[in-house]
């Protein structure tokens, strides 16, 4: 059980889509102007990484080798034109805000990279404890950036109607819920974790 | 929907809603082939060709095949397998009669299948209704923006590589920095043409 457990870890730190692997960054810069977004996009995501890596590695054995990538884009659309239209159906606020990032998922390079280099060589259980890694790191990551690009944006931060945090006294920095905020939150972030990092390898962990 | 003018519609591809710094599509060959100018240039021609292309090829089918058979819901399967196959015709096409073009652009080719930059022009065409000519002026002028910050980024990365930077800003958290500046000067494009 400890395998598994250390394999979840593994996604959110040493595997991290974002921060580690540079993986789906358009979403993760896209969508990321306010907390609600970046879980919505986060649930839509991890919902077809979760099913395209359960449906791959079932199949995996039976996929010839040498087609096996349109399979997986094929298996991966499938899943993605579901959360197209559950996301229309039941949350139109939501899939207005994301607009045409929903189906954008299909060409996410993290979860076609993780069904040729994950699910393909590993058993049904394993690849769902993948998935739910991956999908935590990268609810982590966007949560991040949403949150930090909220408050300084509109000084608060607004999850699903509750107030969690307000500055009232600060006068927003409306540039940082434009294009120009996700640059400057994801560059200095990344050189925040560059910094730690080198830290870490000089004091020789 | 109101008809929008062609020339705003250009205008839009091109600056105003410019692909790689405003929409955030396409960010993967962004930060991954602007190291030099020269494959920047070579990735966004080809990036021009496929746009154009998929955005005549998709409006066919979409509007000739997928609504008289009420099948609207097979858009992305189907837009994608397009998109694949012009990228195959390219490459084909381009190591046929062009060699020296193709060794020039190696693998950026085949990439460009997965790059969202494509799939999203072919996808906003669908969503906000476009007609034929109004989809071609999209693509091609959603490539030509492309095309333009790949070269604005690929030389301002070129000649900043050599910068004395804090090491942890080395590569992309510079190259993140710089976009932010890019993107600081595109952005204004909103407040000065009302659409």
């Amino acid at each position: 059980m400890s395998k598994a457990f250390n394999e979840f870890i593994r996604g959110i730190t040493k595997d991290n889509p974002i921060f580690a692997l540079v993986l789906g960054l358009c979403p993760a810069l896209a969508v990321t102007t306010s907390v609600d977004n970046a879980i919505g996009m986060s649930a839509g995501t991890a919902f077809v990484l979760v099913g395209a890596n359960l449906m791959v590695s079932a199949l995996r054995n039976y996929i010839p080798s040498t087609v096996r990538l349109p399979i997986f884009i094929l298996i991966i659309a499938t899943f993605v034109s579901i959360v197209d239209m559950v996301m229309e159906a039941y949350t139109p606020p939501l899939y207005a805000a994301l607009g045409v990032f929903i189906p954008l998922i299909v060409v996410n390079c993290i979860i076609i990279g993780r069904a040729e280099a994950y699910a393909n060589k590993n058993n049904m259980f394993y690849s769902l404890i993948d998935a739910l890694g991956i999908s935590a790191g990268f609810l982590l990551a966007l949560v991040t950036i949403g949150g930090i690009r909220e408050l300084l944006g509109t000084g608060q931060i607004v999850v699903f109607g509750q107030m969690i945090v307000s500055i009232p006294m600060m006068s927003p920095a409306s540039y940082m819920i434009l294009p120009p905020g996700a640059f400057l939150t994801i560059g200095i972030l990344m050189a925040i974790i560059n910094h730690r990092r080198a830290k870490k390898l000089a004091r020789g962990e | 929907m109101v008809e929008k003018a062609l020339f705003a519609i250009f205008m839009e591809g091109l600056f105003i809603k410019n692909f790689l710094i405003i929409q955030f599509l396409g960010l993967c060959s962004f930060l991954g082939v602007t190291k030099d100018t020269k494959s920047a240039a070579g990735m966004s021609g080809a990036v021009i060709f496929v746009m154009t292309m998929a955005s005549i090829v998709s409006y066919v089918i979409y509007t000739f095949v997928l609504i008289p058979l009420d099948l609207q819901f097979l858009r992305l399967i189907s837009f994608i397998v397009v998109i694949a196959a012009l990228v195959q015709l390219v490459e084909f096409v381009v190591r046929k009669n062009i060699p020296s073009l193709y060794r020039s652009l190696g693998i950026y080719l085949p990439l460009i299948t997965t790059n969202c930059a494509v799939l999203g022009v072919v996808l906003l065409n669908v969503m906000n209704e476009y007609s034929f000519l109004q989809s071609l002026v999209f693509g091609i002028s959603a490539g030509m923006g492309y095309t333009i910050v790949m070269v604005m980024m690929s030389s301002i990365r070129e000649k900043t590589t050599i910068l004395p930077v804090p090491s942890a800003m080395r590569g992309l958290p510079q190259a993140f920095l710089i976009a932010a500046m890019l993107s600081m000067a595109f952005v204004n494009y909103f407040k000065v043409i009302p659409l």
